[in-house]
């Protein structure tokens, strides 16, 4: 039984949002939107878990006096003040909820995401090494992109272009439709397993 | 004699900029805005309900004014009327009295809306008496349609009632607004909602051939029939990979990606996890799961307690393996790179949904010495996976990973469909490509799909 339930719940739910695609009727669209709002409401329970998890974990880090316990204390000490501070006063206008955010987060997460230009660049040594044939026409149909912006090339700027342009309408697009079209045919696939309830990874059963 | 020079030199300047000014000054209309002639107003104005819709819209349709663009060449726009009755500024009445109002007056508010709106289609009826035809859009010159889209929200201003008797007109319009010409008065025409997008047959009818396909093949393969599926390298690696781990006494980390519990994606990852959760369990190796979503969390956290349960080894289950981490994209890369920098997992498995984080996970572990399998439907994604990581599932690969580590014959009969459907698709996209080019119009316009 508790398995057939969320089977059956699987299957009728999925069914539907399969007729529901074909069906433009208000009355469906509305099933639909109702449904919508029901997972943001199971996503706000759901956060609830994830503190929860997020605390238990951190606190248990602490506890046992862990490798780098102390970035665990951290993590708890900036749950609780952006909480305590977005909670208190006018909310998330809070001048303190606001300079925590505005001049600590923001930044740090700036940080993290410029680090992908120097990932990028020791991951494109590594992909343009050209250890094989292979290799080797990757790194020139690469040299030929990167070149297409480089403004010093004079006469022979266009020509690169021109190569640039057929490089990446032409086989590259062809590659990336070819992959885009078996993952449409694999995410229906997919998603017919999990109705019919032939694929069930999700319930912990394979 | 020097200031003869200078006034001379400055009636010269002077002389050249009157010119200029006279040269670039714009020139003065010569069209005499009372010479303007009514223009002839547009023809076999037809309106009718929108097709494959929801209702709650039409779309008017005429042909132009012969003074638009030819003739006369008056026309600068057409306006779009609708008769509307003076009910609905009652209607509108309530609705701005309820902006505000609280309690029982909020409640007695609602009810007359509520009464309101339902008396819409009766008011009207009452065309021509007790209304007024208001202008509700407008439409440029050489434009021959007009698609009149209201909301289905009862509560907007800009509700639009279904079957409701309209009536519409369309004004030509010239440069002056006062001379315009009305077209014949179109109505009463209702809009409705439809239940089946015909514009959707295509996609309606692929779905259909598929599902049988699958139906089909995952029946013969529960009448046993031998279904090759070609290996899969990157899942093949899986095992080696939990067995590096429990040698080397090191973790598996294990990442679904910044997908919802909603994405195909996640799900397989979910399928593929309980495999791998499973095999850990057997080994008695350390998995980690970080969480960029809690409703993932909770769902991954099932899978994995249901994997150890299915392994024999519900003790060895610990609450904490699965955590979650935070919703914040790159706070959730720089706490998942400190685990691999801290733990230094032995395996680090990425499946899933992944954005701009990829690079910076995959070359995180590269540095800290992982083995690294990586699958992903995104393809933006796929050449950072491949290049930093030792096996890249590609797209479709991911979904077939559940089916290929369990080794099960129904799972692998949905795969077969798929490759009989992949070989239809390239067949009809060669079909396609020679009846496009011999403009065979009947053929191409069966797969087009409009929304």
């Amino acid at each position: 039984m508790r398995r057939q339930i969320p089977l059956a719940l699987v299957f009728i739910f999925g069914i539907f949002m399969i007729f529901q695609y074909f069906v433009p009727h208000e009355s469906s669209e509305w099933i639909y939107e109702f449904f919508l709002k029901w997972a943001i409401i199971i996503g706000i329970f759901a956060l609830a878990l994830g503190i929860w998890s997020l605390i238990r974990v951190s606190v248990d880090r602490i506890k046992t006096k862990k490798l780098n316990w102390g970035y665990s204390l951290i993590t708890l000490a900036g749950l609780f003040v952006m909480m305590f501070f977005g909670f208190t006063g006018e909310g998330l206008e809070n001048p303190m909820f606001r300079n925590f955010f505005n001049h600590i987060l923001i930044p740090i997460q700036a940080t993290m995401f410029a680090l992908l230009a120097f990932f990028i660049a020791s991951a494109a040594y590594r992909a343009f090494r050209a250890r094989n044939v292979m290799a080797s026409l990757l790194l020139i149909a690469a040299l030929i992109v990167m070149l297409r912006f480089n403004p010093y090339l004079g006469p022979l700027g266009p020509y690169t272009a021109d190569a640039s342009s057929w490089l990446l309408n032409v086989p590259n697009l062809a590659a990336k439709r070819a992959i885009i079209i078996g993952i449409g045919l694999g995410i229906v696939a997919t998603a017919l397993k999990v109705i019919l309830g032939i694929e069930r990874g999700y319930m912990g059963k394979g | 004699m020097k200031y003869k020079s200078l006034v001379i030199l400055l009636f010269i300047f002077c002389a050249f900029t009157l010119s200029a000014a006279q040269e670039d000054a714009v020139p003065v209309d010569t069209v005499q805005l009372d010479s303007i002639l009514p223009p002839a107003p547009v023809s076999n104005l037809t309106a009718q309900d929108n097709k494959n819709d929801h209702g709650h819209g039409i779309t008017l349709q005429w042909e132009l004014s012969p003074d638009d663009a030819a003739g006369q060449n008056t026309v600068l726009s057409y306006d779009v009327f609708r008769w509307v009755p003076f009910f609905m500024d009652t209607l509108q009445s309530i609705q701005d009295s309820l902006t505000g109002a609280e309690g029982t007056m909020a409640k007695q508010l609602r009810k007359q809306r509520d009464q309101a709106i339902a008396m819409i289609p009766q008011a009207h009826k009452s065309y021509p008496e007790n209304g007024e035809w208001r202008k509700i859009g407008t439409a440029f010159s050489g434009q021959t349609a007009y698609e009149d889209v209201g909301v289905k929200e009862r509560e907007s201003p800009d509700y639009m009632a279904d079957h409701t008797d309209y009536y519409y007109r369309v004004d030509a319009v010239t440069f002056d607004p006062a001379i315009r010409a009305s077209s014949e008065i179109v109505g009463p025409v209702q809009s409705s909602g439809q239940l089946f997008n015909t514009g959707r047959i295509p996609v309606f009818v692929a779905v259909i051939v598929f599902g049988f396909l699958t139906i089909f093949f995952v029946a013969r393969a529960k009448k046993g029939a031998d279904l090759y599926v070609r290996p899969l390298a990157g899942i093949e690696a899986v095992d080696d990979a939990i067995g590096r781990a429990t040698e080397m006494g090191k973790p598996i980390l294990y990442v679904l990606g910044l997908g919802t519990a909603d994405m195909i994606a996640t799900i397989a990852s979910f399928t593929i996890l309980g495999r791998v959760a499973k095999r850990v369990a057997e080994y008695q190796t350390e998995l980690i799961v970080p969480c960029y979503d809690p409703i993932v969390m909770t769902v991954a956290q099932e899978t994995t307690k249901a994997a150890f349960l299915d392994a024999g080894r519900p003790d060895a289950f610990k609450e904490d393996t699965v955590y979650f981490v935070t919703q914040s994209q790159f706070a959730y890369v720089a706490a998942v790179n400190g685990t691999m920098l801290r733990e230094l997992p032995a395996t680090n498995i990425y499946m899933g949904k992944f954005f701009a984080e990829s690079l910076l996970l995959a070359e995180t572990g590269a540095l800290a010495g992982s083995i690294q399998i990586a699958g992903t439907d995104e393809i933006a994604q796929l050449p950072f996976f491949i290049v930093a990581c030792d096996y890249t599932l590609i797209g479709e690969e991911l979904y077939a990973a559940s089916a290929y580590l369990g080794r099960e014959p129904i799972l692998l009969g949905s795969l077969k469909a798929q490759d009989y459907a992949k070989a239809a698709v390239i067949i009809l996209a060669i079909v396609g490509v020679v009846a496009a080019a011999l403009e065979w119009t009947a053929f191409t316009g069966l797969f087009r799909v409009i929304d």
